[in-house]
């Protein structure tokens, strides 16, 4: 990933809002609690479960629920790579407790903790 | 698109295998008659050709697992060639010229002794189109979407996959603007294989990570 957070000293170069990603690799995140109406990419299942960033995903891009109505510009931001145990899911996982699921999540559905 | 009646009863000219008259049967279902509806209405006010959408019916067929067994084949024989398909899967890719026509990325998931990945898209029926063609049935039918991501180890013994306890699953759900591709591990006893002969080995289901590449006959 360029380094684009930091901008070059010599130019002073300012970045704008939503070109350098939030999260990093290892932030622990939750994803939120919402119910839009309409259309929507993250599923019901994962909407409050905790995990963490494993990569940023670049290019950034157009937000796929607003995209879904038409609306595809001025909405570019980073889709995250979050790893989530399958214990975290699922209380009653049956398997390894090192398993895990993995899913592309657009930043405005993502909260620091 | 309704599916012929197909109660192999009569002889057909060109070939002896009999069958009945290949024809549309029944009224068309509500979905038929949305897509020709909407389908006619873009080509009436110019929002694009019919011959576009022939074109990607093309495009569409043009692309099969065998692009996808090109590209394992190529990175089990080209440590440099993995390196970069693992960092993008989408450039590496169109390094072999397979263009991603639906502008979606790819990331590609190895597998090693200590990880196995499994691909599923619980929304819809998200998949690696560009290098893989159109998925399997049973990939876009809920009990699979269902089931990969709450029970992955279940889900695999069903296809004849045991997975060892101390074998981390990674299940990738693609929901969004990533497509994913399981990069299996080079089955033992292929050092003589050509990059063709590997290729041949390499199936659409190993891709998708539900079995891993295994020698013929084996």
């Amino acid at each position: 990933m360029p380094d684009k957070a930091m901008g070059d000293p010599g130019f002073g170069v300012v970045l704008a809002t939503g070109e350098a990603p939030v999260f990093q690799p290892g932030d622990r995140v939750r994803i939120l609690v919402r119910a839009p109406i309409g259309h929507y990419r993250v599923p019901t299942y994962l909407r409050g479960k905790q995990g963490s960033i494993e990569a940023v995903i670049e290019p950034p891009a157009v937000d796929n629920e607003e995209e879904g109505f038409g609306r595809n510009a001025g909405s570019k931001r980073h889709y995250y790579r979050v790893a989530i145990p399958m214990t975290e899911v699922w209380a009653d996982y049956v398997g390894s407790p090192r398993d895990g699921l993995r899913i592309e999540i657009f930043e405005t559905w993502l909260e620091r903790m | 698109m309704v599916e012929p009646h197909h109660d192999h009863d009569h002889d057909h000219e060109g070939h002896d295998h009999p069958h009945a008259e290949i024809a549309e049967a029944g009224r068309p279902g509500y979905y038929d008659i949305m897509e020709t509806a909407v389908r006619e209405l873009l080509i009436e006010r110019k929002m694009i050709r019919a011959d576009e959408i022939r074109r990607q019916i093309e495009v569409i067929d043009s692309r099969t697992p065998a692009l996808g067994a090109k590209v394992v084949a190529r990175a089990w024989v080209d440590p440099r060639f993995k390196a970069r398909l693992l960092a993008n899967g989408r450039t590496a890719c169109e390094e072999l010229g397979i263009s991603f026509y639906d502008d979606t990325e790819l990331i590609v998931l190895e597998n090693t002794p200590e990880v196995h990945n499994l691909i599923v898209c619980t929304l819809c029926s998200c998949y690696p189109r560009p290098v893989l063609g159109l998925p399997p049935d049973w990939y876009k039918l809920k009990p699979y979407r269902a089931r990969a991501v709450s029970e992955p180890r279940a889900v695999l013994a069903e296809f004849g996959t045991e997975i060892s306890q101390d074998v981390e699953i990674r299940v990738s759900d693609s929901t969004a603007m990533v497509r994913y591709l399981v990069l299996p591990m080079r089955p033992d006893g292929t050092d003589s294989y050509s990059e063709q002969q590997l290729a041949d080995l390499v199936t659409r289901d190993a891709m998708i990570g539900v079995i891993p590449v295994q020698l013929q006959g084996e």
